[in-house]
């Protein structure tokens, strides 16, 4: 997994509450059975007409945003189903930062998972980093997962709260399953453990 | 010894592993599978030279892209990524040595319906599922929730997940239901009081006399969606109803191990004193029939209502409500009841049981949908299928104007051939409302099975309590 320290990058304001993940990533290309190349198909329906043809007024079809690398959104982003999908996408897009009010709770794990710091800030806040995010290309809003800090393009600054081990292994790139492997001893003994207490599992 | 929760007793027992910071290794008992987000878990586990760890406790089922046409023995019904995701779940299935249910077994259905069925889940158990609809097993006091595909790698390598604890809320439902509300009208109004975001970082207990009331059916269908109001996870304690539900299905214990696990299992219920970072309580008596109006969960009314203006609403749901009224091709207070629709879909993880299809039976009896009205009902799985047979309920549905399917989740999320055409408007039992779900355009209402049932005898959105029969 790719290593999440610092960010720099273009926001896209997505002012709207409840994102869900069909909305992320419609159905239709859940059928993949890799995890790349669904960047293309985010936001597929809020994208493009039935034709096919990027619908010009959405804001990642529009010039200065097409390379943004963060998404300002509204409250319980990315709620519904638990694909991974729609993480998948928003990384393949290169988006690797959302910023929203609230996550659905699936959602926002999955993205640790695949290297996206989802940051839940005040709807104040959130709503001045929409103002910056509206500005388009010349303004770029700034991470710093070290310092849990945000810097939007006027100064502000603003910190985010995270889960320790969920920052360690983001700034660290890390694996889960290695990590978890090497506690193969604790797992094993809960394992015999719980074959006595509840054999009938 | 300090008060618990249900949810702190059965987190409690699963810890394997607790980090200084309260990161928890939670130990899981069951582990369910289908095609569409295990093929890169898999692929995952072979590119690390990794294995299932518990492959006994592993339980694989293809449920999402499955067509349930009759004639879906073809292999042309679906289509080539359909075919190949389904294909790829057969062959980690026997690669792994997994429990699986293939299509042509009828056991075969959807994988929250059969778990149950089969005696995969019982009480006090941990059980994930890469689906969000995994919380439908909290119905027997199981700690069930849905995962990421990179979690679905985690367990199947680790047999563990990485959590931390939720905080505790408790839902309860005092008093009993009226006549024509059911556990749908229950759960959704739930998320109407609390919206989807409502139940966020919590899991939820259900409970009160009207959850004590229903059936395992019901209970399945409050806990399903638990998901919907934002929280991990939905439970409600074992009882006699559960016991007697598990008892003497293929993977239930039997003899003394029954004996003892059942006596573990009447310690599964939240102490008197126990704390709740949230409570909500609703009348029984206050619940209607329930219908969604706009594209989110909680855009739940009573059937009695009419469409509520944007401007009814506060900060972000002003615009979300004046959008989804608009998708939904709706006009500002016109009566719930004058609006029209095409198409009846009964079935799904929150409504394919038999008791829904008895409900939906006991309204179709002897009628006939409306001309025009496009109306399918899916069995949850191959055996629910069976039994309605059985029951003469099959024979209903059919002579009603029905189609009557094999099992699958089908028009849920349509990623078999089932979909909403633009602009169709769908009476559905499923889940989900939000915009495209059941086909890119497509438009959906949320109901119970009564309710779908009454739409397509009338065309139009409809109290089922004006069509029931006064009790003798």
């Amino acid at each position: 997994m790719n290593k999440f320290t610092t960010l720099s990058g273009i926001a896209a304001p997505l002012p709207l509450i409840n994102i869900d993940t069909d909305m992320i990533i419609p159905k239709q290309f859940l059928k993949t059975i890799k995890r790349s190349g669904l960047g293309v198909n985010l936001f597929d329906e809020m994208r493009y007409d039935d034709d096919r043809n990027e619908i010009p007024e959405f804001v990642l079809n529009k010039p200065q945003y097409r390379d943004a690398q963060i998404l300002v959104a509204g409250d319980n982003f990315g709620c519904g189903s638990s694909r991974e999908h729609a993480p998948w996408a928003i990384a393949d897009f290169g988006i690797t930062c959302v910023i929203a009010p609230s996550f659905a709770d699936i959602f926002y794990n999955n993205c640790f998972k695949n290297g996206i710091l989802p940051i839940a800030l005040p709807q104040e806040q959130v709503d001045v980093l929409m103002k910056d995010a509206e500005k388009g290309s010349n303004a770029r809003i700034e991470i710093d997962l070290e310092a849990q800090t945000i810097t939007s393009s006027d100064g502000d600054v603003f910190s985010f709260e995270l889960d320790s081990f969920k920052k360690h292994c983001l700034m660290n790139g890390l694996d889960d399953i290695g990590l978890t492997l090497e506690k193969g001893a604790s797992i094993d003994s809960f394992e015999a453990s719980a074959s006595q207490a509840r054999p009938w599992v | 010894m300090s008060p618990k929760t249900l949810y702190d007793k059965i987190w409690d027992a699963h810890v394997a592993h607790e980090a200084d910071d309260g990161t928890c290794l939670l130990y899981i008992d069951r582990h369910l599978v289908h095609e569409v987000t295990s093929p890169q878990a898999f692929e995952g586990l072979r590119m690390t030279g990794r294995t299932v760890r518990r492959p006994d406790q592993t339980i694989a089922v293809p449920d999402h892209n499955v067509p349930t046409t009759l004639d879906r023995a073809n292999a042309a019904t679906m289509t080539e990524d359909s075919r190949v995701q389904v294909a790829a779940l057969d062959t980690n299935a026997k690669e792994f040595g997994l429990h699986y249910y293939p299509v042509s077994d009828v056991r075969q259905g959807i994988v929250h319906i059969v778990g149950p069925e089969q005696g995969w889940t019982l009480p006090g158990m941990t059980v994930v599922c890469g689906d969000s609809h995994t919380a439908t097993h909290g119905a027997f006091g199981s700690l069930a929730h849905g995962i990421g595909t990179s979690e679905v790698e985690h367990v199947l390598a680790t047999q563990t997940l990485i959590q931390k604890k939720s905080k505790n809320m408790k839902v309860e439902i005092t008093g009993k239901l009226p006549k024509g509300v059911t556990a749908k009208d229950i759960t959704m109004t739930v998320i109407g009081e609390t919206g989807t975001a409502g139940g966020t970082g919590y899991v939820i207990e259900y409970c009160g006399e009207a959850i004590r009331d229903l059936s395992m059916e019901g209970r399945m269908t409050v806990c399903n969606m638990a998901i919907e109001g934002g929280a991990r996870a939905g439970l409600i304690a074992p009882d006699e109803k559960t016991f007697a539900y598990c008892m003497g299905r293929p993977h239930a214990p039997k003899g003394a191990q029954w004996e003892a696990a059942l006596a573990w299992w009447k310690t599964l219920y939240s102490d008197d004193d126990a704390h709740w970072d949230k409570v909500i309580t609703i009348k029984a008596e206050d619940i209607a029939p329930a219908v969604t109006w706009g594209t989110s969960p909680e855009d739940v009314l009573p059937i009695t209502a009419k469409v509520p203006a944007a401007t009814d609403f506060k900060g972000g749901k002003v615009d979300a409500a004046k959008r989804s009224i608009e998708y939904m091709g709706l006009t500002e207070g016109m009566a719930l009841t004058d609006i029209e629709i095409d198409t009846v879909f009964i079935g799904s993880c929150t409504n394919g049981r038999i008791e829904d299809l008895r409900a939906a039976a006991e309204i179709l009896k002897g009628k006939k949908v409306k001309e025009g009205m496009r109306a399918m009902i899916v069995p949850g799985s191959g055996l629910v299928r069976a039994q309605a047979e059985e029951e003469g309920l099959a024979d209903i549905f059919k002579d009603a104007g029905f189609e009557w399917r094999l099992a699958g989740c089908s028009m849920c999320l349509a990623m078999n051939p089932d979909q909403l055409a633009p602009g169709e408007r769908c009476a559905a039992t499923s889940n989900r409302n939000f915009e495209g779900r059941q086909g890119r355009g497509g438009r959906t209402h949320l109901m119970s099975p009564a309710m779908a049932a009454a739409a397509a005898i009338t065309g139009k959105l409809t109290d089922v309590r004006a069509m029931m029969s006064d009790p003798a």
